[in-house]
């Protein structure tokens, strides 16, 4: 730094701040894909087939999530069923 | 007991071997017999950065294979007593290593060594894993840069997940950060993430920060780890860290910026 940057206004957001928060965001976006165990995707497919036996739904119609809750974890599942 | 230190990071060039030969030197440079093991199959390297490429005969494969034994495979330090290499293999065949094979290495390793640092390689592949997984301690070395800092975060969750501690049920791999190439001075410009960012972001204890050095690659186009150029800053770095890795608490240095004289700063010196 030399005399004339000292009197340049200095700028409110630089780069590291910038990259400080987007690394925050995808940060903790990965951490929480990451404590899924691996058998919820086949768990979620095997879930439609034996809804799709009753009732004829499509595959994003059911959401399967986990939520670790410290001591228990708790599977919700959340399946919307076509108006009849 | 031994102890088994993986050096690793996901990203590849932030330091990981330039920080394994640091790191053992340093521990042999204190009494601690150490091996440092390259797990780069294919893409040896460390051998150069502890100058001892011309001395190589068998290799970590080799002793895997059962074509040479362990003691005909390590290379003993030129400068120390209590230091040994033990060289990537140059093959291009990528299921060199087996769990089982690097093991029955460890293992035997264990018997004669205070410490084994494991030099991981780049990525997330078979090498990676193996340097990782029967590690009792995990140095993560990391860049104050985006890449680098989320490759770090994916390879914790590595560590917490994929090891013989993890699969076994014991006491988690305790994880240490190291940051590599920092420059104080960008940082003060807001220009580069600093300490206390990425420490907050990968929430692990800060081992040491090594500040970017022309003595890194003055030590390496030599052949002789930096943390024995005592008058360099990146080497002096390095000896706090082993300081901190056996457990005494030492200040962090070399975090700020280098005073400028009146004259300096009035007119701007070099950079």
């Amino acid at each position: 730094m030399n005399i004339f940057d000292f009197f340049r206004e200095r700028k409110k957001e630089t780069s590291a701040s910038i990259a400080k928060e987007r690394l925050q965001i995808i940060v903790a976006h990965e951490r929480g894909q990451r404590s899924t165990p691996d058998y919820l995707p086949d768990l979620q497919k095997e879930l439609v087939e034996v809804i799709r036996k009753y009732v004829n739904i499509d595959s994003d119609q059911v959401q399967v999530i986990l939520e670790d809750q410290g001591n228990c974890s708790i599977l919700e599942l959340n399946v919307t069923l076509p108006d009849r | 007991m031994a102890k088994i230190l993986v050096i690793t990071s996901g990203k590849g060039g932030v330091g990981k071997t330039t920080t394994s030969a640091a790191i053992g030197t340093g521990l042999a440079l204190r009494g601690h017999k150490t091996v440092v093991v390259d797990f780069d199959v294919g893409l040896r390297n460390l051998d150069l950065i502890m100058g001892c490429e011309r001395r190589v005969v068998y290799d970590f494969v080799n002793v895997i294979q059962g074509d040479a034994s362990l003691s005909q495979a390590l290379i003993k330090d030129k400068r120390l007593e209590n230091l040994y290499v033990l060289a990537a293999s140059q093959t291009r065949d990528k299921d060199a290593l087996s769990t089982e094979g690097v093991g029955r290495v460890m293992d035997e390793l264990r018997e004669s060594f205070e410490y084994i640092i494991c030099d991981s390689p780049a990525g997330i592949e078979k090498g990676a894993h193996l340097a990782m997984y029967f590690a009792d301690e995990a140095i993560v070395v990391t860049n104050p840069e985006v890449s680098s800092v989320r490759d770090s975060d994916r390879m914790l969750g590595l560590l917490a997940s994929k090891s013989r501690r993890s699969e076994n049920g014991e006491e988690p791999i305790k994880e240490h950060l190291l940051l590599t190439r920092y420059s104080p001075d960008r940082v003060t410009k807001g220009e580069m993430l600093g300490v206390e960012d990425v420490e907050e972001i990968l929430a692990i204890r800060l081992l040491g920060v090594i500040p970017e050095s022309q003595s890194v690659l003055k030590a390496s186009n030599q052949g002789i780890p930096v943390i024995l150029d005592e008058q360099s800053d990146a080497g002096q770095a390095y000896s706090d860290a082993v300081e901190r890795l056996l457990g005494k608490e030492t200040p962090h240095r070399f975090l700020d910026v280098q005073k400028k004289g009146f004259l300096q700063r009035l007119f701007g010196g070099r950079e």
